[in-house]
């Protein structure tokens, strides 16, 4: 199941991503009190979700994988992913301005490069 | 991260120029620079320190500079600024040595550090960070 989530999540979070990106290259700040802007704060809080079940199902994973994964490694960028989102709002959110929407941008495209490593690690150590 | 909601320090200036604007975003990636470096470390030094102990612990030097450098800049108090240009200088200084010495002496560096070939592990990100913050921290001065 972790198989069909990540590649989702990968996608998902590119998107938001790119969503971001619209809004700062029209100079707006994330409208958080219009539907558009709160849609995306769910779209987040989605992801978050779903990162939350991939950390759940690594560790099923984990625990009965059939060959060596470096379990630190592993463990750690499953718990990882699930701080970027949070903080990046958080600090996102303290600057209503174009910059403060770039940092979600960049907190986005941590996800997808995160779960490339997850994948990394359990194939390769 | 550091923590924007705790009360200003006495010497903070009013509008804390160096987290604001494109500090944000510098702020933001340096804090993900200093937790991708940290985590790597810590699970390097804990799990096969042995293997290649002077990587290892260039690697948890990297790790360190980048926490004070993304607090400092953070904070961007008049102190605070200063540590910060020492911290970039000592981040370019440590990418351009250990990434012209991962080049020319590879056996001493069996497992890679974030400064390996200048960063190129991470999309040469550690090359070009410690430039943006002293330009920003010079750009922000008064």
């Amino acid at each position: 199941m972790i198989d069909v989530l990540s590649p989702a999540l990968t996608w998902v979070a590119v998107g938001a991503a790119v969503w971001a990106l619209v809004l700062v290259l029209a100079d707006r700040p994330l409208p958080v009190d219009r539907p558009d802007g709160k849609a995306y704060l769910g779209l987040l809080a989605l992801i978050e979700v779903g990162l939350l079940a991939q950390a759940v199902l690594g560790f099923i994973k984990l625990a009965t994988a059939d060959h060596d994964v470096p379990a630190l490694s592993y463990g750690g960028y499953l718990l990882g992913s699930l701080l970027i989102l949070p903080v990046a709002l958080y600090w996102s959110l303290a600057e209503r301005t174009r910059w403060g929407t770039a940092v979600l941008v960049v907190g986005a495209l941590v996800i997808p490069v995160m779960i490339v490593r997850l994948g990394q690690v359990w194939a390769h150590g | 991260m550091a923590e924007p909601s705790s009360p200003a320090p006495p010497d903070a200036v009013p509008s804390n120029p160096t987290r604001s604007g494109p500090g944000r975003l510098l702020i933001a990636v340096y804090a993900i620079f200093a937790l991708a470096a940290c985590a790597r470390s810590a699970s390097q030094i804990s799990t096969h320190f042995q293997r290649a102990p002077l990587a290892y612990l260039l690697s948890a030097f990297a790790a360190a500079v980048y926490v004070v450098a993304t607090v400092c800049l953070a904070r961007g108090t008049k102190t605070s600024r200063r540590v910060a240009v020492v911290s970039c200088a000592v981040e370019l200084a440590g990418v351009l040595l250990i990434g012209t010495a991962s080049l020319v002496a590879p056996s001493a560096f069996p497992d890679a550090t974030v400064w390996s070939v200048f960063g190129m592990g991470y999309g040469f990100v550690p090359l070009i960070l410690p430039v943006l913050g002293l330009l920003w921290i010079r750009r922000t001065a008064r």
